[in-house]
Formats: C-alpha cells, sequence, structure tokens
C-alpha cells in the first residue's frame, strides 16, 4: 500500500519509513512562520525558561496584519516583534512587504518537498507550490522556538479531481466556493486534501494556490498541489535552498475521492456568514453592496489585479461603493504599476492601498458600517470578520467583485 | 486538567467560528487573559460574558472554533470561566489550543444532540463519563501521546517538564 502526500512527508519530517492516519508524529519543520502575533509568540516563548532560540534559520517573521500600524498599540506590538526578531537572529520582513503567505513563497521559504508550519490558519496555502503547510497555535510556535519539534496527527487524505474546462472568467475560487457549498465548512475535517486533474495542471500558480488557501475553510489540515515545471519555473531565483518534491505514491489509499467536472460551474459567491453559503453569481444578483474589497491572502496576485483592471478598464465604479484594493506583495504591487494596472483602477474610482492583509479581520484601512454589505475577494464572511457584527460579507472572485462594484450590486458579470 | 467539572449548559449550534468567540480586530492588541475573557463569545451570544458561571459548559454542534487560529479564542473561555466544551467535533487548531491551554474539551455527538441550555452537567474526564441527572454519556479518552500534554496542564509546562525547566 502506497503512502499519500500527508503520509509520506511526515515521515520523512519524523525520520520514519512510513506513517499511518491517526498516528502522532513529532516532526521537524523546514520552517516556522509568525506574522503580527510574533510579540505575544515571543512572550510565551520566555516562560517556558529558554533564552535562545534553538534554530533561529527556520524562523521567519512577517509584519502584515495591521501595516503600517493603526494605533499606538499595534505600533507596539510591532516594535516587540522587531526587537526579539532582532535578538534572537530571526529573519524578519517588516510592514513594506507584504501578506506572508505570499511573502514566504516569493522569498523562497516555502518549497516542494517542504514542511511549513504558521501560526495563521491560512498557513495551509504553502500546499500550492508542493509543501505541505498547516496552521498552527501560538503556544506551538513558542515550542519549536524553543525545541525545533511539533507534534502533529497524521491526516487521513482525500482526493479532489477537477476535469473538463471552466468557462471564461470563472476560476479556482469559484470552484472552491463550489466545493464548501458540497461537502460543508466540515467537509475535510481534519483531513489532508490532495487538489489534482488537468484542470489543475493547467492553472497559473496565482489561480491554484486559491485552493489550498481556502482548504482551511473546509475545515483541512493542509492542502497539497503537485509541484511541476510551472511551479519550479516560478520558484526558480527564489528558492533558498535545493529542494526534492514529495509525491503521493500511485497506489495511495484515500478516504475519498471527489471528481467535479467545472465546464457547467457559473460565477459563485459565498454569501454571510458562512462560507458554504455559496449559490451562483446570479442568485445573489441585486444585492446592494456599499464596499467592494480586492485583497488578503486569498486573491490578490497579479493575475487578480489585472482581471479587475480589465473589467474596470475606462469604467467608473458606481458611486455608491468604496472598493478597496490591496495587493498581496511589494513585488505584486511593483509588477501592478509597471503594467498601469494601479493606474486603471485608481481611475476607476478604487482606493489602492499598501501591500497586507488590510480589513480582512477588521484591524483597519476599510473596516464596514453597520448595515454595509461588502463583497470580497477575500477567504471569510464570518460574522463581525471586517470589523463590525451589524455588516455582511459576501464572498466572490475578484471578477465577479470587480464587476460588481461597477453595478453597485452583486451581479454575474456574464450579465453585464 | 480537573478531573470533574461541574456546571451549567451553554448551547450553541454548529460552526461556531473563532470571530465569533473572541473577533479578530482585538487580537493583536489584547495580550491580557482577564481582558480577553472581557469578549468572550462577544459576537455569538451577547448575553454570555455577563451571566457565564465559572464551571458552565458550553454544548455546541459540529466544527467548534473553526476559522482563524487565534489561541485568544480559546483563552478568553477559559478566563471567562468555562469548565468545558462538548462538542460533536472541534475544527483541528482550536482543538489544539484546547490541549495546549488547558481546556477540557469532549467530542460527543449524543451529549451534543441531548443536553439542553440550563442543565446542570458533570463531566468525569477519568471515567470518560458525563452525567446529567437523568442521562449518562459515555466519551473516549483522548489518545495518549496528546494525554501528557493535558496532564502536565498545557503545552508550556509540558515543554518546561520536557527541558527539565519545571
Amino acid at each position: 500500500m502506497g503512502l499519500t502526500f500527508a503520509e509520506k512527508l511526515l515521515a520523512l519530517k519524523a525520520g520514519k519509513s512510513k506513517t499511518v492516519p491517526g498516528e502522532i508524529v513529532e516532526v521537524t519543520p523546514d520552517v516556522c512562520m509568525t506574522h503580527d502575533n510574533t510579540a505575544y509568540i515571543a512572550q510565551t516563548f520566555k516562560k517556558i525558561g529558554v533564552e535562545k532560540v534553538r534554530d533561529p534559520s527556520i524562523h521567519v517573521v512577517t509584519l502584515d496584519h495591521c501595516v503600517p500600524a493603526a494605533n499606538e498599540k499595534f505600533a507596539n506590538n510591532h516594535r516587540e516583534a522587531r526587537a526579539f526578531a532582532a535578538e534572537q537572529g530571526i529573519t524578519l520582513y517588516d510592514i513594506d512587504m507584504g501578506i506572508c503567505h505570499q511573502v514566504l513563497p516569493e522569498m523562497g521559504w516555502a518549497l516542494p518537498g517542504t514542511l511549513v508550519v504558521g501560526a495563521d490558519s491560512h498557513s495551509t496555502t504553502y500546499g500550492a507550490y508542493g509543501a505541505f503547510g498547516t496552521g498552527i497555535t501560538r503556544s506551538e510556535a513558542a515550542v519549536i522556538m524553543a525545541t525545533g519539534k511539533i507534534w502533529l496527527r497524521v491526516p487521513e487524505s482525500m482526493q479532489i479531481y477537477l476535469k473538463g474546462r471552466f468557462q471564461a472568467g470563472v476560476t479556482s475560487k469559484d470552484f472552491m466556493l463550489h466545493l464548501a457549498r458540497e461537502i460543508g465548512v466540515d467537509g475535510a475535517l481534519y483531513r489532508s486534501i490532495e487538489f489534482c486533474g488537468p484542470v489543475v495542471d493547467e492553472m497559473s500558480l496565482a489561480s491554484r494556490v486559491v485552493m489550498p488557501n481556502l482548504a482551511v475553510e473546509i475545515g483541512a489540515k493542509n492542502g497539497y498541489i503537485r509541484a511541476d515545471h510551472i511551479t519550479d519555473t516560478w520558484l526558480k531565483g527564489r528558492a533558498r535552498k535545493d529542494y526534492t518534491k514529495v509525491e503521493p505514491e500511485p497506489d495511495a489509499r484515500y478516504t475519498e475521492t471527489l471528481t467535479f467536472d467545472v465546464s457547467e460551474l457559473p460565477p459563485m459567491v459565498s454569501g454571510p456568514h458562512n462560507v458554504d453559503a455559496a449559490k451562483p453569481a446570479r442568485e445573489f444578483a441585486g444585492k446592494k453592496i456599499q464596499q467592494a474589497f480586492l485583497g488578503s491572502c486569498c486573491n490578490n496576485r497579479l493575475e487578480d489585479i489585472a482581471v479587475a483592471a480589465q473589467v474596470l478598464k475606462g469604467k467608473r465604479i458606481h458611486p455608491g461603493v468604496r472598493m478597496i484594493c490591496i495587493p498581496a506583495s511589494r513585488e505584486t504591487l511593483l509588477a501592478a504599476l509597471k503594467e498601469g494596472y494601479v493606474q486603471t483602477l485608481i481611475e476607476a474610482g478604487a482606493v489602492f492601498l499598501n501591500p497586507g492583509c488590510g480589513p480582512c479581520m477588521g484591524n483597519h484601512e476599510g473596516v464596514l458600517a453597520d448595515g454595509d454589505v461588502c463583497i470580497s475577494a477575500s477567504n471569510r464572511n464570518f460574522l463581525g470578520r471586517m470589523g463590525n457584527p451589524k455588516a455582511e460579507i459576501y464572498l466572490a472572485s475578484p471578477r465577479t467583485v470587480a464587476a460588481s462594484a461597477i453595478a453597485g450590486e452583486i451581479v454575474d458579470f456574464r450579465d453585464i | 486538567m480537573p478531573e470533574i467539572v461541574k456546571g451549567r449548559v451553554w448551547k450553541y449550534g454548529d460552526n461556531i467560528n473563532t470571530d465569533v468567540i473572541f473577533p479578530g480586530k482585538y487580537t493583536y492588541t489584547i495580550n491580557d487573559p482577564k481582558e480577553m475573557a472581557k469578549h468572550a463569545m462577544e459576537d455569538a451570544d451577547s448575553e454570555f460574558v455577563q451571566k457565564v458561571k465559572p464551571g458552565d459548559i458550553i454544548v455546541a454542534g459540529k466544527n467548534f472554533g473553526c476559522g482563524s487560529s487565534r489561541e485568544q479564542a480559546a483563552i478568553c473561555l477559559k478566563e471567562a470561566g468555562v469548565g468545558a466544551i462538548v462538542a460533536k467535533s472541534f475544527s483541528r487548531i482550536y482543538f489544539r489550543n484546547c490541549i495546549n491551554i488547558g481546556l477540557p474539551m469532549v467530542t460527543s455527538t449524543e451529549a451534543s444532540d441531548h443536553l439542553k441550555p440550563g442543565d446542570t452537567v458533570t463531566i468525569d474526564f477519568k471515567k470518560g463519563k458525563i452525567t446529567t441527572p437523568t442521562d449518562t454519556f459515555d466519551f473516549p479518552p483522548l489518545p495518549e501521546a496528546i494525554l501528557g500534554i493535558v496532564d502536565a496542564g498545557g503545552l508550556i509546562p509540558y515543554t518546561r517538564n520536557r527541558l527539565g525547566k519545571a
């Protein structure tokens, strides 16, 4: 019996020849990411009674969750994180760099065959690069600082196989919202998801990233996409070290394999207040919006901004709508400037902000007012998520967000 | 972790996420557990903080604690006095947070279905039993590899012990 990706990778990191689902293994991660929570984690680390971080080279700090600091509390939090990273010799990417889940791949930390843990639930994102990416807790990041190790339960694995061909403008985001509706927000609870099939093979990396990113929204421990020539090309000149890919074995056993033909899939929108409250965009058509958010670690890469620019070129967003665009990273922003997308979006009436998480979890830069409805390219529409429990968040692809910003209401982009 | 927890039931549904347990806007500015407790369940149940009593038990449906990895979503409940959480299932990171900070939790579909708001319930972790005045529900022990962390009182004391820092 062959091993799935998760069984094989966790065996490798635990120094074993194989693992089985349900087994608890102690593993040595290749990378441990922390962000604005580093100050708190540093305090926890100090409670352990260890002076020096065991292996500073595996830790990376990315300030992104509220950058630049919105008030003195956030500022002091950043200051503590910087001081700790400097004291311990840990790499820190400061407020100019962007969202952790984009910066780590760009800077060559998230590599095929590596175990990347992060004190952030969307650390599943690294699976798009053939890594095992998973979210851990603050205490666990502190313990990795002290010991270099963490326990993980070997997950059951499932395959999500995509075949057919997307209709024009329909994307991996629409698929993931559809998948959430089909299997529910706990449909992959504790599991490792392997996304595969011809549709995945042909996707750009930016489109692939959306799937492991949203895997956590259906409960998964990690989401994996096999690293191929597209991955290798993207990582060339970025990878901080040589990597060896880890792939599932052909006779691996899966809890289940779900096959989807994406050919008939329409643009999808997920209504408040859960990711699985998804329906075809047309079923939400006419819902007035006050804010449109193109950002988050889910959908704000160059490809996403290009789509929004294409939709908004020569048009004005609706006067009743505030559109906020926040690129994933400094690199994304520079490329979007060069391509003219930033100018297009600003001319259309959008507000363009510096790379970071922005209003996604309600810290700053576009917190919603009472009664506001926001269409968002992000990954969470929980009650209160964007800072106000009296507002509503609808999730959609960048194309649907841009088209809705023009219309002033949720639309199926094929109808305008 | 205590051997026995006794308290009243607060009942909630499926997919109670960490944003409604402890809103994201507080995650980088509140570091004091007592302050965290003031926001416990803020967007899930506005009465909770005023009325919760030490030992009270949260009973929920499936996927409790889904969403963000924020540890405060577990700490705020523990600090507010919650004695244990009973759910049909837990989101994986929330499960880890409970183990790590020493907030007792039980996975039981049967108990989740039958326990009612306001019931006074006793959970005996050693025997693996939840008892109400009328019913008893059995639950399995945690895996042995994790019990060590629980017995030590959480991940940080467990790690201190392992490193000889106790």
